[in-house]
């Protein structure tokens, strides 16, 4: 059944759509944008790294985009001027990774599949990580659900309240090194933090709760995939950035509609 | 019955004491304002009794599994976020429809339940805030400049909404303000706070003190007539009202002040 490589494409595109649309509302929410951006720039310096160590890039991309994300979280928490250091650390992570790419010999030829993903060569193995990793991330949202919305509301109300605000943005970098090392081979290193905004601030115009919002995230997610994918084959453009096209045009229409209905 | 104390308790940030050797201790069915000036460490204080700050000296204790219900100061809720009054009462523990309705009730906001939150006024927002705290079912409520914002009818009917709760619930109040008079008028307890203690009382004691007033300066002449105005007020019209259980507990009879 998973023999044809659109239904593997498919399914990945949908099971990348749940996990982003849960982690990208608390982007949005929590206005990490940014974060995001470092986060998923890091992972190009941990391909560079599996491949020099033999690793799965799976791997390398997990460790490196994990070690990113425990930087910036830390450097917050201890009160750097956030919009510089993450313009310096998301920057330099993707210009140090593609240097160091290219002293591993033979990668060249195969960088753009890692900038801009390759959701059509998606193995079944690739589906069980990516479902996996897709799983593991709803589950730690769902789980911490409250807390999350809580701690991101107000962090003293969280205290208040009996919560540890330093484990739930834990949750979130988890979350975070989690998606990107599972999006990397879907849509790319320079558009995973794409998939983490657009579906999202689309759901925002028509959600009244965030649980309403994060569920329209992750439809609107899926419904960009399998539109993406169309376009994809169709007009034979790259799958990564038709996906991300096809999220923004429903961004754009929900905009408009909105302005509209509130004539 | 002692709800929540501190003893020495002082905080540094980055370097500087912002409180220093604060003795505190919260009964139950009192209210307690903490007044002092800007940078006085008001906020400080109520977020080291909350820990939500580390103390360097000092302890806090708590009576075991005391409830208590936050108001901040500001929460910035952000437009990103789409939030009902009623969903924002669910957290972080869910409550059932029939408590939210009856706690939105109590503080005035019947009909609210399925507004956006940043669709409030400032006064909507403070009384939701509250309903949110009240849930719980609070031993102590804290409530960190909660009118600021507020216009002076708005701030006067959130005082008497507080001590309606506090009638109702039995539950402590300890409150942050840098108003005098209405402030003054509330508050079975007063603590005169800058970085240390300057004196505690009674709001009659408290505004007597040598030290209130060089806190306060020349402007608490004014303040102190409005609130004798409105003390006064009270006993001659309103015998079985707030200010009379105030006798009642043991505290009302410890009118001390004392230089720190």
């Amino acid at each position: 059944m998973l023999d044809s490589f659109l239904l593997r494409a498919a399914l990945a595109g949908i099971g990348l759509a749940l996990a982003t649309g849960l982690l990208g509302s608390f982007v949005i929410w929590r206005r990490m944008a940014y974060f995001g951006d470092a986060t998923s720039h890091a992972a190009i310096l941990g391909v560079a790294l599996a491949l020099s160590l033999d690793l799965p890039t799976e791997i390398g991309t997990l460790i490196v985009a994990l070690a990113m994300a425990a930087t910036v979280s830390t450097l917050a928490s201890k009160g750097w001027a956030m919009d510089t250091t993450l313009g310096v650390l998301a920057h330099s992570a993707l210009a140090f990774g593609l240097v160091a790419i290219s002293f591993v010999p033979g990668v060249r030829t195969d960088l753009s599949s890692y900038l801009f993903g390759d959701i059509l060569a998606v193995t079944k193995v690739d589906l069980a990580f990516i479902w996996g990793g897709a799983a593991v991330v709803m589950a730690l949202l769902i789980w911490r659900w409250q807390a999350l919305l809580t701690t991101t509301l107000n962090e003293d109300l969280a205290h208040a309240s009996g919560l540890n605000p330093d484990r739930e943005r834990l949750v979130l970098t988890l979350s975070l090194a989690l998606v990107v090392a599972v999006a990397l081979k879907l849509v790319g290193a320079l558009l995973i933090a794409a998939m983490l905004i657009i579906p999202a601030a689309a759901a925002r115009g028509l959600a009244r709760n965030p649980e309403s919002m994060a569920a329209l995230a992750c439809g609107i997610g899926a419904i960009s995939s399998l539109a993406g994918l169309q376009l994809s084959l169709w007009q034979d453009t790259p799958a990564g950035p038709s996906i991300v096209t096809a999220a923004a045009v429903i961004f754009a229409l929900v905009a408009v509609f909105g302005r509209l209905r509130a004539r | 019955m002692m709800l929540l104390s501190a003893r020495n308790l002082s905080v540094r940030l980055g370097g500087v004491d912002v409180l220093q050797d604060i003795d505190i201790a919260i009964q139950a069915n009192e209210i307690v304002t903490i007044l002092g000036p800007n940078g006085s460490g008001k906020s400080t204080l109520l977020r080291a009794l909350l820990g939500i700050i580390p103390l360097s000296s000092g302890r806090v204790t708590r009576a075991p599994n005391v409830r208590i219900g936050y108001v901040p100061q500001r929460l910035a809720m952000d437009r990103s976020m789409p939030m009902t009054v009623r969903r924002f009462l669910s957290l972080p523990k869910r409550v059932s429809d029939a408590d939210a309705a009856k706690a939105l009730e109590k503080v005035g906001m019947s009909g609210s339940a399925q507004q956006q939150m940043t669709d409030l006024s400032g006064g909507q927002f403070q009384r939701v805030l509250l309903a949110r705290a009240l849930l719980c079912n609070p031993q102590i409520l804290m409530l960190d400049e909660p009118t600021q914002g507020l216009d002076q009818p708005g701030e006067a009917a959130f005082y008497r909404l507080i001590d309606e709760v506090r009638l109702d619930s039995g539950a402590a109040v300890l409150m942050v303000s840098h108003d005098l008079h209405v402030v003054m008028a509330a508050s079975d307890r007063v603590i005169c706070l800058n970085r240390h203690i300057c004196c505690e009382g009674t709001p009659r004691v408290v505004s007597n003190a040598p030290e209130y007033r060089a806190l306060f300066g020349l402007g608490t002449q004014g303040a102190l007539a409005l609130y004798q105005h409105m003390h006064d007020h009270n006993h001659d019209h309103h015998h079985d009202h707030a200010h009379d259980h105030s006798d009642k507990h043991d505290h009302a009879s410890k009118e001390t002040h004392h230089a720190g």
